[in-house]
Order: structure tokens, then C-alpha cells, then sequence
């Protein structure tokens, strides 16, 4: 099975975690990539992005944040695996659980299974 | 005794009663959900009100009298929407009866662990429901155990209980022919409820699970005296809770077996421990749970003695690898053989477990992969090795002693 897992950043905890948390997320990333995990992307900050929405006709453009939230949206990582039990492992060792919350969500599956 | 203590006896006596009643009304009518509704709120009044109260002098018959009140009470709720439902009506009847046995109702407890290990019952959910069946803990409690979802444990619990009654599961302790593998279920899904509590410190719901397990550990020594396997199981859990306190230095750092302070160590869970390992063994045939006990005995002596006994443990791998083919085992015998044929030996020991797919997130291989490399003068496979056991640690007190190890390297 396909999942993404969501990495949501709380700007409050990340702005006070140890630079330690890279080197964390260097061996994180390592020991994915040697279990199969697939492709990640980290996003520069929700504020640097822009939202667009059309209605009747009118397009609106919006500064980011997209939502106002405490955390934001800061990056993915995309993982084949058998279930989503061994899914929420890879989110419970997610460097980033200890500063904002990992989020593991089932790609929708484009063939029938 | 201080307020905590008196809660936990109370509570302790509560889920003690509980289990009991429970068992006894699900053997009669193999309805394990009836009978948990039957006894959920008396269960519930108990552990309010036993910890300020006091524990009354008969703690059956106090939740007895409380569930039957409940029971006729929804009995005339039913009765005035619709003609009386059969299963309230027959655990009403069902309570009247313990109420008659009230001094030596019957300990059904076992039987009933060994339906909840029944093999229409996937594995991987025995532990959960003998938890809540016997233990009377909540979906919840056991959810943060196990890493799942509240709501998705909950419904696997129903599920479970479900399928318990359309498999006819037997409340029944198997014919002498059949116990032992039954029985190797019980265990297992004990012990899977103490491996939860013992990889996650600190965390309330998990460090509890340890403890119950280790009580239901008890319970089946006391249920199933012959057994030695039962008793295997409980000395090895002993073993690992005895060394609980040295596991962390002050500042919540890991701290290995070998560095471990054994003045913290608790010498009367060792002593109950070795003496079940005793009898075990004088009892008969040596299952997988009396070698790791064996084991876990040869560590304690040894550095009790400060005389290491690495031969007998790498011996007790042998015959616990013959009995589990397990890569687990493989993998604690190479940590052993290092310190007898030295650090290449038990490297090469371990190529059989190189391509085994599940070891590829499997911390432990990683970690000890790392060790034995750094031992060896690999250094860059061991700090490969130490990388991803870092990457995939959970507990941070774990990724924390590996960086260190790591930083030494690099350093070195």
C-alpha cells in the first residue's frame, strides 16, 4: 500500500529544537531510504506560499499562510508498505513528531487492489 | 499506606473480583460482551469509590449486588418498551446464580484466557482482549499500548468478542494432549502485553502494562501449577523488570546491561525469578521461556560475579535457536558470540539475517550490526550500521546512546 506521510510543523517548538534534530533527520532519512520509503520534499515555510481560489468567475490570490493554524504544513514523505500499523511506526520515528505532528494518510489507490 | 498505594490495592482487588465474576458468567453463557455490560458499571462504582471508601470485606459479592441491582433495573426498562431481551433477562438469571455461590465462586479465569488465545482469534489481538477481559482495562488504556487508535481498538475488541462466540470457542481448559501449544498462545500474548510495557518507558498506559502483565503471569502460575513453561515465562519477566530502575541513568540516559548499577537492581524480583526457573526446570521439558530465562539468570550471575558466563549463554542461543528459528535469536546470539570467538565471528554470524527483508526496519539488527562493526575495526559499516539504528529508534533515551556511540567514532 501507498502512504503519504504529512510532516506539520509547530513553528513555536521547531524555532526551539537542537540543530541535533538534522542529524536526526539525516539517519531518519537513511533508514527509509533502506526500507523502501520512495521520496520527500520539505517546503519552505507556509508564510512564503500563496492560495488560489476561483468562484463564479473571479479568481482571488491569497498570501500564505494557507490556513492559520498553529502548525503548518512543512513537507511529505511518500512510503510503500504493507499496512498502516507499520506506516504509524515510520510517523512515531519521525523526527518531527516531537515538534508538531506526522500525519500518515492511504494514497488513493488508482487500480483495483 | 499513602493515598497512591491505597488506590492501587483497591484497584488491584477491583480488576482481582472483576476478571472473576467476568469469567464465571461468560464460561455459562459464552457471551463475553453480555457479561462485560452486565458488570460495567458495578466494575466502574468499584474502582470510584473502593480507593476512598475502603475495600469491602467481600469484594464478589459487593460488585455482585451492585451489578444485580443494574441488571434489574434494565430488565424493567426493557420490559416496559419491549417483551424482556433474552440475554439481559438470562445474565440477570446468571447473577442470581454466582449470588447463590457467592463464597467460592468458581476461577474460570484460565478457561477464559484460553478462549481469548483461540485460534479463530487473530493473533495479534489475544493480548488485547485478554487484557480487557480479565484485567478490565479500557480499549483506550490498551490502544496507547499497542500504538493504535483508540476507536479502531475498540472496534477490534468487538470484533474479537464477536467472532469468540460464532467460533463456539470453548470455555474450557484443553485435554492434556492439546494444552501445550494452546497454552504456548497464553503465553505469548501475555508476554506481547509485557514487551509492550517494557520498550515503551515512561509512558503511563505502557509502564502499567508491564505490571499487569507480569500479574497475569501469576495468575497462570497459580491457575496451571504443572506447567513450567508458565513458570519460565513469569521468572523472564521478573528478570527484565528486576533490572527497571538501572535501565536509566539520572538524566534518562540508556544505560546497557553491562554498565548497568546493580546496587538498583531489585535482588527480591531476582530471587523470586530464580526460584521459579528451579522449579520450572525440575518439572519437565525445557520450552523456549525457561532458555531465555536461563539466559537472562546466566547475565545476572555473571555480573553479580563480575565472572561473565558468555559460553553458557552462547550454548543456551544454540538451543533456543533450535526451538524458534527466530532471527531475533540469531541476532542476541551474535552480541554473545562476540564477547567468545570475537567481534568478526559474530559478524559473520549474522549474514544469514542480510537478506532477510524484515530487518531492514528492524532497529535492534541495526544497533548490534553497529557494535559488533565498531568492535571489528569496520568503521564505516558501523557507522552506517549506527545511522539507521538511529533513524529507526523510538525511544529517545535509545537514539540519544547511539549518537553518542556514532559521535565516538567519528571522533575516534
Amino acid at each position: 500500500m501507498q502512504f503519504m506521510m504529512l510532516i506539520h510543523h509547530d513553528d513555536d517548538l521547531l524555532a526551539a529544537a537542537p540543530p541535533s534534530l538534522w542529524g536526526d533527520y539525516a539517519a531518519f532519512n537513511q533508514a527509509l531510504a533502506k526500507a523502501g520509503g520512495t521520496s520527500g520534499l520539505r517546503l519552505e515555510h507556509a508564510s512564503k506560499g500563496r492560495a488560489v481560489t476561483q468562484r463564479n468567475g473571479t479568481t482571488e490570490l491569497f498570501d500564505g499562510p494557507y490556513m492559520e493554524s498553529k502548525e503548518q504544513f512543512a513537507g511529505y514523505f511518500m512510503m510503500d508498505l504493507p499496512d498502516i500499523e507499520q506506516a504509524v511506526q515510520w510517523a512515531a520515528r519521525c523526527p518531527s513528531a516531537q515538534y508538531g505532528t506526522v500525519e500518515v494518510r492511504p494514497i488513493w489507490p488508482t487500480r483495483p487492489q | 499506606m499513602s493515598l497512591e498505594a491505597a488506590r492501587q490495592t483497591a484497584e488491584r482487588v477491583a480488576r482481582d473480583s472483576y476478571g472473576r465474576l467476568l469469567a464465571y458468567l461468560a464460561a455459562r453463557t459464552r457471551d463475553v460482551a453480555g457479561a462485560e455490560d452486565a458488570l460495567a458499571e458495578a466494575f466502574a462504582s468499584a474502582l470510584q469509590s473502593w480507593p476512598s471508601d475502603g475495600v469491602p470485606d467481600n469484594p464478589d459479592a459487593w460488585l455482585l449486588t451492585v451489578a444485580r441491582r443494574r441488571q434489574t433495573d434494565a430488565v424493567r426498562r426493557r420490559q416496559t418498551r419491549r417483551a424482556g431481551e433474552a440475554h439481559i433477562q438470562l445474565m440477570r438469571e446468571e447473577l442470581d446464580d454466582a449470588a447463590l455461590e457467592e463464597d467460592s465462586i468458581p476461577d474460570r479465569r484460565l478457561a477464559l484466557m484460553f478462549a481469548c488465545a483461540h485460534p479463530a482469534i487473530e493473533p495479534g489481538m489475544r493480548a488485547p482482549l485478554i487484557l480487557q477481559t480479565i484485567l478490565g482495562l479500557t480499549a483506550t488504556d490498551i490502544a496507547a499500548a499497542f500504538l493504535i487508535p483508540p476507536a479502531t481498538m475498540g472496534q477490534r475488541l468487538v470484533r474479537a468478542k464477536a467472532r469468540l462466540r460464532e467460533a463456539g470457542a470453548a470455555f474450557a481448559i484443553p485435554d492434556r494432549q492439546d494444552l501445550a501449544g494452546r497454552l504456548d498462545a497464553v503465553l505469548e500474548a501475555i508476554y506481547a502485553a509485557y514487551a509492550k510495557g517494557w520498550t515503551q518507558i515512561g509512558e503511563l498506559a505502557a509502564d502499567r502494562l508491564a505490571g499487569e502483565a507480569i500479574w497475569l503471569g501469576q495468575l497462570v502460575v497459580t491457575l496451571a501449577p504443572d506447567e513450567p513453561e508458565a513458570k519460565g515465562m513469569l521468572a523472564l519477566m521478573l528478570y527484565a523488570e528486576a533490572r527497571r530502575p538501572a535501565r536509566r541513568d539520572a538524566h534518562g540516559a540508556f544505560v546497557p546491561l553491562d554498565a548497568q548499577d546493580t546496587a538498583l537492581w531489585d535482588r527480591a524480583a531476582i530471587r523470586t525469578a530464580e526460584s521459579l526457573l528451579h522449579a520450572a526446570n525440575r518439572a519437565g521439558p525445557t520450552g523456549r521461556y525457561q532458555i531465555e530465562a536461563a539466559i537472562q539468570s546466566a547475565h545476572v550471575a555473571g555480573r553479580l560475579s563480575g565472572r561473565p558466563h558468555w559460553d553458557a549463554v552462547v550454548a543456551l542461543y544454540e538451543v533456543l535457536l533450535e526451538l524458534t528459528h527466530s532471527p531475533v535469536v540469531v541476532l542476541n546470539r551474535a552480541a554473545a558470540l562476540a564477547e567468545t570467538l570475537g567481534a568478526d565471528a559474530a559478524l559473520a554470524s549474522l549474514d544469514s539475517l542480510a537478506a532477510d527483508p524484515r530487518m531492514a526496519d528492524y532497529q535492534p539488527y541495526w544497533a548490534t550490526r553497529g557494535h559488533l562493526a565498531a568492535r571489528a575495526g569496520q568503521r564505516q559499516d558501523a557507522l552506517e550500521a549506527f545511522n539507521i539504528a538511529v533513524g529507526l529508534s523510538t525511544d529517545e533515551a535509545e537514539r540519544r546512546y547511539l549518537i553518542a556511540r556514532r559521535s565516538a567514532l567519528q571522533d575516534g
